[in-house]
């Protein structure tokens, strides 16, 4: 394995991260905007609230981490596909800025119509955002970035077959993971008509997903067809173990395993984005730009992987420490100097 | 409309210099706060624990409250930029990725540590013993500035370009990334930022309890909500004057005609003045007050040392001088006036022990926040427009790194909306938070369940 490669494996871990992480924060606000009216949908919005409150931005990261990865070991391909895709790459912008911006003053009105409106603005930019996204994916993998500044159609890069069906993947698998990740969380808090609501869902999601993904390989391969031959060839070990996960997770959730559903929906994930990836080998930019064209200097990707180690180092036990916190029943009493002035009377 | 989606990069110029000015404008009051507001918050609950003092206590409670809010405001409005930075300056990327880009790695590493210990230390606070959860804020503390290090690093890097060679076909060549870190411009350019967040925290923190003060608000949690960040700022203001000194000569050393342009000096002088305010005009600065030999000893610390001027430079190289010069003025007025208060607070809590009484200190402190921020803007201002037509000081132009893709000119329209939304809504809930303490705090979520 070369350099090149090495690096650009850690982007792709983190990329994975984030649509595992990331992923399933965006999918909690998508629960959000299909829980109904206020009344109703309440115990679904506050779960997710919850669930999601201490974790999103660090989940968030992970996005920058690819970002600064690529733009500095992949300078080249990095510029060509942001240039060409920059519609839905500066929506997808607008989409983070306003579920993160609604999520954190959502908590912070007093009225009831602004809290609904900046709730209103949390669930559907959860939506939007992993559309954006995925559409991205889908421009890059069916060859539509060129690897030249803006050298591809700024519309019909993103506003195509392949980006339609990769935005509308993506917006399923994010609900889909948030349905799974809630369950687990709903039934550890003792909330268990909220673990089999969320049961359901992942249930109909992932029929959902199946059903829809069965049906892309007919748009891969009028519209995508390297990216295809990709798939089926190269890649078909990674796509058959997406579907066994797939099916396996399905059955954990129906006989309600609820941990285990979660690790096999995630491998379900990962070993679909590792299958685009292998579909890809060795193009970064299809259909001409390989991985090993598109890295820069020695030094650059050597600092690069240095850094990325050390950084690991020091990443992975806080991450370790953040999601084990939270994922504990909080204390049952407070300190008694530490707690607000406000919080005895709310209660 | 069809003139505005041809794809033209000279074209593109100011509508992407625009909609990077205003959205890092906009995100580095934010960044100010993740910067220097973890030391304070955690610095206030320590204190009120170890006096058991409830006000204290309640007090960094409610600043984590405000801390969440502008943390995730800054967090997601960061992400535009980096989106940007190729969006709009693929050329730079392009061209330049692999010497300069490094720097943000390392800062994508800090902010994953700030992030995670911002969800740790807000939410935590029913979860981990005091003593685990004040020393859960010292991570934040540390990678919020090491983070400021790194993407400062990566602007000095642009004033100052290092750690590369370059080819006959000028490509990079030797790419040296740590090199490229450690410029001239890079520790007096981290160090004048640092200190300005610390300024700006400070004094909008104290400036909001200043104003509930001249509304009546004299208890304890008002006062102690000024003389906390108050003090903050008023030690760094006059540490952040001397700083100034030491990145004006670097300006001077590296990028005469930025510091031309900051003074509105055309002809190469001896024993130059220093030239208050003016207006440039046909290669002349007019109006301004002119303190003798001021510039040459603020310079070279020389009354007759020789100052560079604009005419050094070809006239297609030269900043555009008005803006620099009067952004560079405002910050130093700024900064002169808040320097002043500074003193002011000092010499009577020195003496006295207490704020001054009369309600003109209030009034004082009630505007220094809204003056530091200007100020810290006015001095990128300074440093960004000083640095054009350049974006690689002397090696590449602005024009050239910018994307020629069509409907650059819509992006910046849409931005402009979103920004004036975000403004608006940061602004209700921010004012909010001020004034109220009847909102959920996000720390108050595992007790409300």
């Amino acid at each position: 394995m070369t350099l090149a490669y090495a690096v650009l494996g850690v982007a792709f871990v983190g990329l994975i991260a984030y649509a595992l992480f990331g992923g399933a924060d965006f999918g909690g606000g998508i629960w959000d905007l299909l829980a109904g009216g206020t009344e109703r949908g309440r115990a679904v919005r506050e779960r997710v609230e919850n669930s999601i409150g201490p974790v999103w931005e660090a989940n968030h990261v992970w996005l920058i981490f690819v970002l600064v990865i690529l733009w500095t070991g992949f300078s080249e391909g990095f510029a060509a596909a942001v240039t060409t895709l920059y519609i839905p790459l500066t929506l997808a912008a607008f989409g983070i800025i306003a579920r993160g911006t609604a999520f954190a003053y959502r908590k912070s009105v007093g009225s009831l119509q602004m809290r609904r409106f900046f709730g209103a603005a949390f669930a559907l930019s959860s939506l939007l955002t992993p559309f954006f996204f995925g559409a991205v994916v889908g421009g890059v993998a069916s060859g539509r970035v060129p690897p030249r500044i803006a050298g591809g159609d700024v519309v019909t890069s993103w506003a195509n077959p392949t980006s339609m069906l990769g935005g509308t993947l993506a917006v399923l698998v994010c609900a889909y993971l948030a349905a799974v990740f809630l369950c687990g969380d709903a039934r550890r808090d003792g909330e268990h008509e909220l673990a089999e609501a969320f049961r359901r869902r992942a249930l109909v999601t992932a029929v959902v997903t199946g059903v829809l993904g069965l049906a892309g390989i007919a748009v891969l391969r009028a519209d995508a067809p390297m990216l295809f031959d990709g798939l089926t060839g190269r890649g078909l070990p990674a796509v058959l173990l997406s579907v066994v996960a797939g099916l396996a997770a399905l059955g954990l959730l129906l006989t309600r395993r609820y941990i285990a559903a979660r690790l096999t929906s995630a491998l379900a994930v990962t070993a679909i984005l590792v299958g685009w990836a292998a579909g890809q080998y060795p193009y970064l930019l299809l259909p001409s730009l390989t991985v090993e064209q598109a890295a820069t200097g020695h030094s650059t990707l050597l600092a690069l992987l240095v850094a990325l180690c050390v950084g690991t180092v020091v990443l992975i036990p806080a991450l370790v420490f953040l999601y084990t916190l939270f994922q504990r029943p909080p204390h049952g009493l407070e300190h008694p100097n530490r707690s607000s002035p406000r919080t005895a009377e709310r209660q | 409309m069809f003139e505005l989606m041809v794809a033209d990069g000279v074209g593109n110029l100011p509508y992407a210099r625009h909609q990077m000015a205003l959205t890092l404008g906009w995100h580095i009051i934010f960044a100010c706060f993740g910067i220097a507001f973890p030391a304070i918050v955690v610095f206030t609950e320590w204190l009120g624990h170890r006096r058991g003092d409830a006000a204290l206590t309640g007090l960094a409670h409610t600043w984590a409250k405000a801390m969440g809010v502008l943390f995730a405001a800054g967090a997601v409005s960061g992400t535009l930029l980096s989106f940007e930075m190729g969006i709009l300056w693929p050329g730079l990327m392009d061209r330049f990725g692999e010497v300069f880009g490094f720097p943000f790695v390392l800062e994508g590493f800090a902010f994953f540590v700030e992030a995670i210990f911002v969800g740790v230390y807000l939410f935590g606070w029913n979860r981990l013993s005091p003593r685990a959860h004040m020393l859960s804020a010292l991570p934040m503390v540390v990678a919020g500035i090491a983070g400021a290090f790194f993407v400062v690093s990566a602007n000095a890097w642009m004033n100052n370009p290092r750690g590369f060679r370059l080819n006959a076909d000028g490509d990079v060549i030797d790419a040296r990334p740590w090199a490229a870190m450690f410029g001239p411009s890079t520790w007096p350019q981290f160090t004048h930022m640092w200190l300005a967040a610390f300024m700006v925290t400070g004094f909008l923190i104290a400036s909001v309890y200043a104003v509930g003060m001249l509304r009546g608000r004299r208890d304890r949690h008002h006062r102690m909500g000024l003389l906390i960040p108050l003090t903050v700022a008023a030690i760094i203001t006059p540490v952040q004057i001397g700083v100034g000194d030491w990145i004006a000569n670097t300006v001077a050393d590296n990028q005469p005609a930025k510091l031309a342009a900051m003074e509105g000096q055309y002809k190469t002088t001896a024993g130059a003045d220093l030239s208050l305010g003016g207006v440039y005009v046909d290669e002349e600065l007019r109006y301004a007050l002119e303190i003798p030999n001021g510039l040459s000893l603020l310079i070279h610390h020389d009354p007759d040392g020789v100052v560079p001027g604009l005419e050094e430079v070809p006239s297609d190289q030269r900043p555009p001088v008005n803006v620099v010069h009067i952004a560079y003025n405002a910050m130093v007025a700024i900064g002169t006036a808040l320097l002043g208060l500074a003193v002011w607070f000092g010499l009577v809590w020195w003496r006295r022990r207490r704020l001054p009484h009369t309600a003109w200190f209030l009034r004082a402190v009630g505007v220094s926040g809204t003056a530091a921020v200007v100020a810290m803007e006015a001095g990128w201002v300074t440093t960004e427009v000083g640095r054009q037509p350049w974006i690689v000081y002397g090696l590449m132009r602005t024009e050239e790194a910018v994307s020629p893709a069509g409907g650059l000119a819509w992006g910046l329209a849409a931005v402009i909306a979103v920004y004036s939304l975000l403004t608006f809504f940061t602004v209700v809930v921010l004012r909010r938070l001020a004034r109220g303490r009847d909102t959920f705090a996000p720390q108050e979520e595992g007790a409300r369940r």
